[in-house]
């Protein structure tokens, strides 16, 4: 499989990456070399076999509903680049 | 002393022959000597360390602490550390101090040890060089013109130069164990789910697991006593009770089977590291241990799954890094698509955005089964495999690297070499089982890891092993060229 | 042409849990932005979620209730996608092992016939945060508190044929959660809320039409209009020769009409996969039977008790059914008015339910409570006071003025009864009224009856409405013969 300009643009945008013209070739050859290596796995038969969860196989053990967490806003809020009365900022979004 | 081992210094802060503070004093100023040559940390916390080891003092004076209490520690920079920059190697995270510690810091914590700084590494743990980080490549101190390997680049170099007794380290697909190989340290990957992931910023959550590196694997025995066990923050984490890992460390390895993969001494190897592998394993023949030859034929395919599932997981995992609660943000959003974007873009760098991009190609409409749906079933054929083996097995051996330490820049622009080079890793991370490197020897001056892959749990057996071994030799002894 | 329209409705119930569904922060509404999102909410670096176990036993509950299949194992899927109000630029939910599989819910139509109504599945979700688009300027502003409270999605199969059907099988489910007590239920801070998949088609065509999806319905009256809308305008798109797009409609309640919604976005690729932060699910069989022996009576089930206990109408069941607290308030009301059923059932449907609507009051917060009620019923049956006197210590009751009574005893509401004191008034009034008497005398016996009714009059007028009135009427038959 290997990916052209198009494909590698529709990638970028899905996994919301603002690439530079210039370096899609090269993302191009990368990631078709890629796929080619990963499609190795195609030479085997996986029918009835069942994909893996967990290495162990395990299942999930369950939390009892109690409230644990107190209020940590403001120590939070010291990473976060933009702020307004508690509330995180982003450029206005139009629905 | 900073040539001495963590059981060492234990032995000596408690006979009062040193302090934790002069002890601290002594590695960080190591620390701050050498870390222009080696760039193994990326933060480097004088003040905090000496605060740290004031205090451990006074808990020693008071008796009230443990064997390990006052001993310096390099952590990896993708756990995070409260009130500390914890980066990943990113520019992403170039400005995150964490708002809280990871369970292996808070547990490393309460048990005394003292943090000298956060350890370099590949971006998002996502290479093997630790050249893909943000703060440029660390250098290996065997030779200042290779890497370390990667991702735990910068705490195998940091302990094989003796900045720090022991370091923490992640391992995706081969991040402790190789550059533990490549550095000459011993470094142990425990089962999927034994040490707690919380607090660990994820790579592939259903592959990383964190362990420790360390001169010896007394040492590692010694950590996986403070690190290991159930965390209930982590789902994934398991219930099952901690071993004392150092219990069976004296343990005789007399009528121990080892199976050798014939698929892991196949052409791909190097010959000369051939030799050193083989020369170790006669090493724990003498020891008693029994050997056969043994089949892993799914080998080859645990690099395409590897390459799908790891990418598959990062590209979700990374999705929260989007300039809004944390991390980088660009400048001047001109909306939200903007914001999203050119934070990322300009955030992360070309290896993580190769991945991300696979990760989203093999997950999105129409290619799910194929690709993500396929290295799943593939995993279940790793695991069968190596379950199959240790139905006549012990333990199986085999080469953790298929090469000494790569020059710098070897490998930066043919990704799928890098890949490639994993071979031997990325199994034991499909399966989730143990396994350990320790040093077995020398190629040109370079040293060489054998690896240890046990079953499930066996942490215990692996460090028995390696113990022995050690015991046995002085390759984990050897110390780099002006770091002695 | 005559047109077909096909709904099928996704409803989102929060969960009403006391800590979210991956996380110890609380899921308390209405706190001040941002307080309740703990690290795991907020999506930090290295986090990791933690499945609450009350939030399965719920949705189980749900299932069950429905008489859906519960499959052994349920996974979490990770939904992709990128979203100021979610942190983690994925949805934890479920995909392709959902915790509840196919069920059926009966529904009510107008007709008064029932129709079965397929329940696809129903799934567990985390909800997202809230953004709000005013008050900051050219921002707009991101409060994680909701982000993680605990859903569960309740997915239709295309089986309603009008709005009304699409409402009476909303209000069935609000119904059942709220008996089940797994959701409060409430649709102005969005505890239940709905989207509509709409699409018309000719009648009589087999395949479906496109659909439009209609988000965030947020009352039973909304859901109705903004369907009929919806189907209107797609009727009214093809008709000229248009077609309908597949996409998310938002319904405007202010200009009463819908329309299309983040269309600038391409078709969402959401690359689910299964999360592997967590385990799977595993259920097993004694699990659900323990679920299932606790299980409240359902609406259904109760309704059909009442009929049959209670001597009520269908219809009269059914309002007093449709709430679980209405229910309660009507069985409490008939025990204290020692079983009379039938009386309980008008006052509460009757004058307490037009009290309550017009004070906009829910049954829960009644001034007068199920006993009160009760007590007074229980009044009007043993006839210490008549059903008119009743309306004003009903009154009396609302304004907190003590119960049934004490209001009778203080405004001396009782009735007379004493056949002494109704002699002398009936007496006093024929005395008092010689002409009506020898009118009444000289009348023939079937107007009788008609005259007879100006002494009532004055004697109730008398004793201020508090005389028997059947004790008076025969008393009066008695002496106007002599």
């Amino acid at each position: 499989m290997s990916l052209d300009k198009s494909e590698v643009e529709k990638i970028a945008w899905l996994a919301r990456l603002a690439i530079d013209e210039q370096d899609i070739p090269d993302y191009s050859d990368e990631l078709s070399n890629i796929l080619e290596l990963v499609e190795r796995m195609n030479s085997v038969n996986t029918d009835g076999i069942s994909p893996i969860a967990h290495p162990l196989e395990l299942s999930a053990r369950l939390r009892t509903d109690e409230v644990t967490e107190t209020n940590q806003r403001d120590h939070f809020q010291k990473d976060a680049p933009l702020i307004d009365e508690g509330c995180y900022l982003v450029p206005k979004v139009i629905e | 002393m900073h040539q001495s081992t963590l059981a060492q210094l234990s032995a000596a802060l408690e006979s009062k022959q040193i302090s934790s503070e002069e002890l601290t004093r002594l590695y960080l100023d190591r620390c701050k000597k050498f870390n222009e040559s080696l760039n193994c940390f990326i933060t480097i916390n004088e003040d905090e360390a000496l605060e740290k080891a004031k205090q451990a003092d006074k808990q020693r004076a008071e008796n009230k602490h443990t064997s390990l209490t006052g001993i310096p520690v390099a952590q990896k920079d993708i756990f995070c550390t409260n009130g500390i920059k914890t980066s990943c190697g990113s520019k992403m995270l170039d400005n995150f101090i964490a708002p809280y510690d990871a369970t292996v810091i808070e547990k490393m914590n309460a048990a005394g040890f003292v943090t000298l700084g956060k350890t370099n590494m590949d971006e998002f743990a996502m290479g093997s060089t630790n050249e893909t980080s943000f703060y440029g490549p660390v250098k290996n101190p065997w030779d200042s013109e290779r890497v370390p390997g990667g991702s735990s680049g910068g705490s195998a170099s940091a302990v094989a130069a003796r900045l720090s007794p022991v370091a923490t380290g992640t391992d995706t697909g081969g991040s402790i164990r190789q550059p533990a190989s490549l550095c000459g340290i011993t470094g142990l990957k425990p089962t999927y789910g034994r040490v707690s992931r919380y607090g660990m910023i994820a790579f592939a959550s259903s592959l990383d697991q964190g362990g420790p590196m360390t001169q010896t694997a007394e040492d590692a025995a010694l950590m996986m006593n403070v690190i290991a066990g159930f965390d209930e923050r982590d789902s994934t984490s398991a219930e099952q009770p901690i071993d004392d890992y150092t219990e069976k460390l004296n343990d005789s390895i007399e009528g121990l089977k080892i199976g050798l993969p014939k698929e892991y001494f196949s052409e791909g190897l190097d010959s000369n590291i051939a030799k050193i592998i083989e020369d170790g394993i006669k090493e724990l023949e003498k020891l008693g241990a029994t050997c056969k030859e043994i089949e892993l034929p799914n080998t080859e395919l645990s690099i395409p799954a590897y390459y799908v599932v790891a990418p598959a997981e990062c590209s979700s995992n990374l999705s929260r890094f989007d300039g809004v609660r944390f991390g980088y943000r660009c400048d001047e959003p001109k909306d939200l698509s903007d914001l999203y974007t050119r934070s990322r873009g300009e955030g992360f760098g070309k290896e993580v955005k190769r991945r991300i991009m696979i990760g989203a190609y093999v997950l999105s409409a129409g290619y799910y089964d194929a690709y993500y749906l396929q290295a799943q079933k593939i995993r279940r054929l790793i695991r069968d495999d190596f379950q199959n083996s240790f139905k006549d097995v012990d333990v199986i051996a085999g080469p953790t690297a298929t090469g000494t330490a790569f020059k710098l820049n070897e490998m930066m622009d043919d990704p799928v070499s890098m890949y490639l080079s994993d071979i031997y890793t990325v199994s034991v991370n499909l399966a989730g089982l143990p396994a350990l490197s320790m040093p077995a020897g020398f190629v040109n001056k370079l040293p060489v890891g054998m690896q240890l892959i046990g079953n499930y749990f066996e942490e215990s057996k692996l460090l028995n092993i390696a113990h022995q071994f050690q015991q046995a030799t002085d390759h984990h002894q050897q110390i780099p060229e002006g770091f002695e | 042409m005559e047109w077909e329209t096909v709904i099928g409705l996704e409803i989102h119930a929060q969960l009403a849990t006391k800590s979210k569904i991956f996380s110890g922060a609380s899921t308390t509404y209405g706190s001040e932005p941002n307080t309740q999102a703990c690290a795991v909410d907020l999506g930090l670096p290295g986090v990791l979620p933690v499945i609450n176990k009350e939030v399965v036993s719920m949705a189980v509950k749900f299932g069950v209730a429905i008489g859906a299949i519960i499959p052994e194992r349920s996974v979490f899927a990770r939904k992709n996608y990128f979203y100021p109000d979610l942190p983690k630029g994925y949805q934890i939910s479920q995909f392709e092992h959902p915790i509840v599989s196919r069920g059926n819910i009966e529904i009510e139509l107008e007709d008064g016939t029932t129709k079965t109504v397929g329940v696809t599945r129903a799934h567990l979700e985390e909800d997202a945060g809230k953004s709000m688009h005013d008050g900051f300027g050219d921002n707009t502003g991101i409060d994680l508190n909701r982000a993680g409270t605990p859903l569960l999605e309740i997915v239709s199969e295309p089986d309603m044929r009008n709005a009304k059907e699409a409402v009476a099988y909303m209000k069935k489910i609000h119904s059942i959660v709220r008996y089940l007590e797994i959701c409060d239920g409430n649709m102005q801070e969005g505890s239940f809320r709905c989207d509509a998949n709409v699409s018309v088609r000719p009648k009589g065509q087999k395949e479906y039409g496109t659909r439009a999806e209609l988000k965030n319905i947020n009352s039973f009256r909304f859901v109705e209009t903004a369907i009929n809308i919806e189907v209107e305008r797609q009727i009214d798109l093809i008709e000229e020769g248009g077609s309908v797009l597949q996409e998310t409609r938002l319904y405007d309640a202010n200009k009463n009409e819908t329309r299309s919604m983040r269309s600038k976005e391409e078709a969402n690729d959401y690359r689910y996969f299964p999360d592997p932060d967590l385990l799977p699910i595993d259920i097993e069989a004694s699990f659900i039977e323990q679920i299932k022996s606790e299980l409240p009576e359902l609406p259904d089930a109760k309704k059909q008790r009442f009929i049959n206990d209670f001597n009520l109408s269908e219809y009269d069941s059914g309002v007093l059914t449709a709430q679980k607290e209405m229910a309660d308030y009507f069985e409490t009301c008939v025990k204290a008015a020692n079983g009379e059923s039938k009386l309980s059932s008008n006052w509460i449907t009757g004058e307490l339910a037009a009290s309550l609507n017009k004070a906009n009051k829910d049954i829960n917060d009644s001034p007068v409570s199920a006993e009160m009620l009760g007590g007074m019923v229980k009044r009007i049956k043993d006839d210490t006071i008549s059903g008119k006197i009743a309306k004003q210590v009903f009154e009396a009751m609302w304004n907190a003025e003590g119960d049934a009574d004490a209001i009778i005893e203080s405004k001396g509401l009782k009735q007379v009864t004493d056949t002494g004191a109704i002699e002398k008034l009936v007496e006093d009034v024929i005395a008092n009224s010689p002409d009506q008497v020898a009118q009444y005398q000289a009348a023939p016996e079937e107007k009788q009856g008609k005259l007879i009714g100006y002494f009532v009059g004055q004697i109730m007028k008398q004793s201020q409405g508090k005389a028997n009135p059947k004790q008076v009427n025969e008393l009066l038959k008695v002496k106007l013969k002599s």
